[in-house]
């Protein structure tokens, strides 16, 4: 276990002790799912680098159309934020779904996606929602697509946490015309993992839809766009006959494993084309209200 | 042998020191350390909420969280939430409304509850079930408990009616 315990008061020495640390220094956000990663052997670490004190990673705010969400905003700041409710609804249903309040109150989104879990439940609407992820490491700053994040192999990230550090988040604010949402399939409400989620942004042109975007999990290794159900949509009308056949499309992109928590391939085969029909018609409805 | 560490923080209102290996959680120095057995053990990750405690005016699991994060913070347990051996309200309806069984969950219940009853005043049945989500109980089926802390609720609104308690 770690001997040392740090404190950083800006983004610079922060990852000054990770480039000085030869791989054994870490990032801890929330650490909620990276202290059980630790016990259970996942990580070796001497060090760890514990970003609360940099609090400029704190805010939740929007430039230019852009909602910015630093490296330290738990899921309660994002489920109790107006600006997310507003401009990025399914962000702020998906957030309202992960673990207990205990966890959300610790846990961050930023964690949540580094962490690569297939059906994270603010990974999968950030998805389908277009995030950028800010990451520093010693050769400076670079943003990346939230799917380029994600590796082949299972909840693995192309984010080294013990060579950089992911800052912001980067989320596009919905404008008028634009809807998103969030649905989820489980087999109880409280703390419980998502059988299968899905979510959804649409934007719009009268009644026909002219953009889509649609995210799925857990179906592969990480979250993954349902593109053969989105460009089906794009320039159909919005009608339950479009919508429904456009979400058949979504198993093309599924290639879920049986799972004794989650459940069976074929279960979640047959089901996800339903979950995908419900989150694009509320996507829809968020769009028109 | 690990060097220890110095952690500084306010617990149950009042500014503690402790000395201790840097990878400690805070639920073991609360009972190992401070000898506060009040806040359970149940499964160490995340999933129970018998070790519950108020961070910040927030509801963690402090089996989940470094002993050394804390540092600054507030914490408050079960053990702090009576008056001087008087019970809380929150407390006090827990029993008269029968919601402790076993009683081994009790505690983090109760600080999930107290967490929401200090935000919200009049919280709806939606709103207690968000709040004790996190917190596994094998006895009650949860009823009485939900009861218990809508009880909890009234009997508060009529102190601050009234203008007595803390």
């Amino acid at each position: 276990m770690w001997q040392e315990y740090l404190f950083p008061e800006n983004i610079n020495d922060a990852v000054s002790i990770l480039s000085g640390s030869d791989g054994l220094a870490r990032i801890i956000a929330g650490g909620t799912d990276l202290m059980l990663d630790i016990e259970g052997g996942r990580h070796v670490v001497e060090k760890l680098v514990d970003l609360s004190r940099i609090r400029e990673l704190d805010q939740i705010t929007e430039e230019n159309g852009i909602i910015r969400i630093g490296a330290n905003v738990t899921c309660t700041q994002v489920v109790n934020s107006e600006l997310i409710q507003k401009k990025a609804p399914a962000l702020s249903q998906g957030a309202r779904r992960l673990g207990s309040k205990q966890i959300r109150n610790i846990a961050t989104i930023a964690g949540n996606v580094i962490r690569a879990q297939p059906a994270a439940d603010t990974a999968v609407p950030l998805v389908a929602l277009g995030a950028k992820l800010e990451v520093v490491s010693a050769d400076g700053t670079r943003t990346m697509e939230i799917l380029d994040t994600y590796t082949e192999s299972f909840a693995k990230s192309k984010i080294d946490s013990t060579s950089e550090v992911v800052t912001f988040l980067h989320v596009p604010a919905q404008g008028t015309l634009e809807g998103s949402a969030y649905v989820r399939l489980d087999k109880r409400r409280a703390l419980s993992l998502p059988i299968l989620n899905v979510a959804c942004k649409i934007s719009l042109a009268g009644d026909t839809i002219k953009s889509a975007s649609i995210a799925i999990g857990p179906v592969g290794p990480g979250p993954r766009r349902a593109f053969d159900a989105e460009n089906k949509l794009v320039g159909s009308d919005i009608s339950p006959e479009s919508i429904q056949s456009a979400a058949q499309l979504v198993i093309n992109q599924c290639d879920p494993r049986n799972s004794l928590v989650r459940g069976s391939r074929k279960y979640r085969m047959a089901v996800i084309n339903k979950l995908a029909e419900r989150a694009i018609m509320q996507a829809v409805a968020c769009a028109k209200a | 042998m690990m060097k220890k560490i110095t952690v500084n923080f306010t617990l149950n209102g009042k500014a503690i020191e402790v000395f201790c290996e840097p990878d400690k959680m805070l639920v073991d120095v609360l009972r190992e350390e401070l000898a506060l057995t009040g806040t359970k053990i149940g499964c160490r990750e995340g999933e129970c909420g018998a070790c519950t405690v108020i961070l910040n005016g927030d509801a963690v699991n402090s089996c989940l969280i470094p002993a050394a994060k804390v540092v600054g913070k507030e914490i408050q347990t079960i053990e702090g939430v009576a008056d001087n051996g008087r019970l809380h309200p929150i407390q006090t309806a827990f029993i008269e409304k029968g919601a402790v069984q076993c009683g081994f969950c009790t505690p983090g219940v109760i600080m999930s509850a107290k967490a929401l009853l200090d935000k919200n005043k009049s919280p709806n049945s939606d709103e207690i079930r968000e709040a004790i989500g996190g917190n596994v109980c094998r006895c009650t089926g949860y009823v009485k408990i939900e009861n218990a802390i809508k009880h909890a609720a009234r009997i508060l609104s009529e102190i601050s009616v009234t203008g007595g308690g803390k």
